[in-house]
């Protein structure tokens, strides 16, 4: 007799595509937030899987600090073009540029926190009801707690202490007018999920998550590359690693990582041994004990 | 982490973790994650920094389950927290719900969707109030394993007697329970006796270690394979030219199983048709058991949306207005009899009425009283509701996917209810 058992893989992507197909008939206008990050990419691939063979219903909406790496923009305009999704972008320059938002003062500021204004600035100037993320629950502390549908007030800000309660499979999108959501389908995926089912459904990724030689800088010893964007400070200098990135943002707060991976089986193998999560080369993260949270409230992803 | 690279079909365990103040929860799962390497040296790196900082003496293995400021300057943990961790066989969710405060809806969401509980008691202090609540919790949710473990082994000196003395008195009081498979572990969490290697303190203990039961214990068998169900949650229509007349009717599927070719019927309409195909985007199937997110074809042109169930025809869900549930009431405001909310059932939704409280259970002696009729945050009741359409369910021990609810309030739009059809 069968014995209808389904792999991990298998039931994280049906759980995947439940949560896509419940917030299409849940909400007025969804949009999927993409950052060219793999989670992002494999989110696209679990809505298109969802939807086939009609297209995806949603537009991505991309989030461009201006600081992003040229091989992660060129990834996302060719991933829009060839499965015909609409591809939205917002400027954190054009957040600047109005007076919405504020570069931060000293030498190489991180546009990571002004992504958020500019985030609810175009969620608003869009309509946007729902927005997918492709947070998860095992990245980081804050989001332990995270829901599958993430109320957020008319600001657009995250309050812990009132979340609905997620009860099986019964996912309450109700809201009063100006309030949203954000979603997170892969909530309970795992860094490895997510690399294992990459192999496993064939999924393409920016050249840059795979081992290329780049000019790098070590600062409080995470690797920057060297951009445009980055301006070395005394005593630094740049030199030539054999690196890669295991998560994608702005250039000059992204630390690379040493590594000869250059396959995903390779990727697999190294983020099984490697000994720190993958936020912990987000300098980001590490600027306060609660940052992530506090960036939650404030209506980041 | 180190072992499971290689591992791309390990299969899927939920459980949800029990347990009252300072019974060393978070010190086992702390450990079931240490030592199945899912603890990153920067994450042990922030809460080494974290107890510094607060002063404690040695490093606090419970910040690494506390994730909000908000609940780490008052010190308690006031929501399900989901942590994960794998072993080449399984991959594992816990819910991990906070013992004392808001303790029951905490432990119900936790608790909804877990295959498996573990319940602890503190080797000192035997079966307690608590331990009673959680494991009454535990059976109304139809969770079928539970794993009560005897943790703190090492205070009472890994005495055999105690450890048979707590089963029992547990096994009298779990007579009144329905939990079809129960097994009890002596551990130390704090020294790792018995969590993941058997321990070389208790030889008189036979049986596997926590961390092998877990990975051993059989699931596929609780998800019903009998009643055939999909509620559609979506219709794909591609309107391209290359699918010009391609119904796809999205949902996941919630029990039995569906095979190509087979007749099924439609409700409310129904109508029957024959599955035509099982659609996915990496090619077509011959058959879809739960919980596959699938997209069915039929062969007629039937009109069917969201909010409608297919089944087969010879074995149909109930339909009804007239719905009882065991509920477990979630937010401040109290329940109101002749209140009206929204009830949300599969990807069907109604108005409904709550016409009656029929009695309360109290958690912690399981007694019925069909006096209270007051249903405020965190009470249990069994209460009779009318929906303005009908609903098309199993009761929830036949299937926890089509005999749950949701009530949600229509004025705050939060969700105030988890039902359980009787």
């Amino acid at each position: 007799m069968a014995s209808y058992n389904l792999s991990h893989l298998d039931q994280l992507e049906s759980e995947a595509i439940y949560i896509f197909r419940e917030v299409a008939a849940q909400f007025e206008k969804p949009v999927i937030l993409f950052s060219g990050g793999k989670d992002s990419i494999t989110m696209v691939h679990l809505a298109r899987k969802a939807f086939w063979p009609a297209k995806v219903p949603f537009p991505l909406l991309h989030i461009d600090t201006g600081h992003n790496f040229p091989e992660a923009l060129e990834f996302r305009d060719n991933l829009a073009e060839t499965y015909n999704v609409t591809l939205d972008v917002g400027l954190v320059q054009d957040s600047i540029n109005r007076g919405t938002a504020r570069e931060e003062k000293g030498t190489n500021p991180s546009r990571n926190s002004l992504q958020s204004v500019t985030l609810l600035e175009k969620l608003e100037e869009g309509g946007y009801d729902a927005a997918f993320g492709g947070g998860r629950r095992d990245e980081e502390k804050a989001r332990a707690k995270e829901r599958f549908f993430s109320h957020r007030d008319d600001f657009g800000q995250w309050d812990p202490k009132n979340q609905r309660p997620e009860l099986w499979n019964l996912y309450n999108g109700k809201k009063a007018v100006g309030e949203s959501f954000r979603i997170f389908p892969i909530s309970n995926w795992t860094e490895m999920d997510v690399w294992q089912y990459i192999k496993k459904e064939k999924i393409d990724l920016p050249s840059i998550y795979f081992s290329h030689k780049r000019k790098v800088v070590n600062r409080d010893g995470v690797w920057i590359a060297d951009s445009p964007y980055n301006t070395l400070l005394d005593n630094e200098s740049y030199e030539e690693r054999v690196i890669r990135y295991r998560t994608l943002g702005c250039m000059t707060i992204t630390g690379a990582i040493e590594s000869d991976a250059s396959t995903l089986d390779d990727i697999i193998e190294e983020v099984a041994a490697a000994r720190q999560t993958e936020r912990g080369n987000r300098a980001d993260d590490k600027r306060s004990e609660a940052a992530m949270e506090d960036r939650k409230k404030q209506g980041y992803f | 982490m180190s072992n499971t690279a290689g591992y791309m079909d390990m299969d899927l365990l939920r459980f949800t973790t029990a347990g009252s103040v300072d019974d060393g929860k978070s010190t086992l799962i702390g450990r079931l994650m240490y030592d199945t390497k899912s603890i990153f040296e920067d994450q042990i790196d922030a809460i080494e920094q974290s107890s510094q900082n607060r002063g404690d003496e040695h490093v606090n293995l419970a910040l690494l389950t506390d994730g909000l400021k908000a609940e780490r300057e008052q010190g308690i943990t006031i929501d399900v927290a989901y942590r994960y961790f794998a072993t080449p066989k399984r991959k594992f969710i816990i819910a991990d719900t906070p013992g004392h405060i808001q303790y029951t809806r905490n432990m119900v969401t936790g608790a909804s969707t877990a295959n498996l509980a573990i319940i602890l008691i503190d080797a000192r202090k035997g079966v307690i109030e608590q331990t009673k609540r959680h494991s009454f919790i535990a059976s109304l949710l139809q969770i079928k394993h539970i794993i009560v473990c005897v943790n703190k082994m090492d205070l009472v000196d890994f005495d055999e007697e105690i450890f048979e003395k707590i089963k029992n008195e547990y096994l009298a009081f779990d007579a009144k329970l329905e939990i079809p498979d129960i097994r009890f572990i002596p551990i130390s969490a704090l020294h790792g006796d018995n969590v993941v290697d058997r321990s070389k303190n208790m030889d008189w203990y036979q049986g596997p270690s926590l961390l092998w039961t877990l990975e051993n214990v059989q699931i596929a068998s609780d998800r019903n394979l009998i009643d055939s169900r999909m509620p559609v949650q979506w219709v794909i229509r591609p309107q391209s030219d290359e699918y010009h007349d391609f119904r796809g009717y999205a949902g996941l599927i919630s029990g039995g199983v569906f095979r190509k070719g087979e007749e099924v019927v439609v409700l409310p309409s129904g109508f029957t048709s024959k599955i035509k195909s099982i659609s996915s985007m990496n090619g077509e199937l011959d058959e879809a058991f739960p919980p596959m997110s699938v997209a069915l074809t039929l062969e007629d042109e039937i009109d069917i949306s969201r909010g409608d169930m297919i089944a087969k025809p010879n074995n149909q869900p109930n339909s009804n207005q007239d719905v009882d549930l065991m509920i477990c009431w979630l937010n401040t405001d109290g329940l109101k009899v002749g209140g009206k909310y929204l009830v949300k059932h599969t990807s069907n939704e109604a108005k409904c009425i709550v016409k009656e409280v029929r009695y309360k259970v109290n958690v912690n002696t399981l007694e019925k009283s069909e006096d209270e009729k007051d249903v405020s945050a965190n009470d249990i009741a069994r209460i009779n509701i009318k929906t303005a359409k009908p609903l098309f369910y199993d009761s929830y021990r036949r299937n926890r996917n089509t005999g749950s609810v949701i009530l949600i309030d229509e004025f705050t739009n939060e969700t105030v209810g988890a039902g359980m059809i009787i």
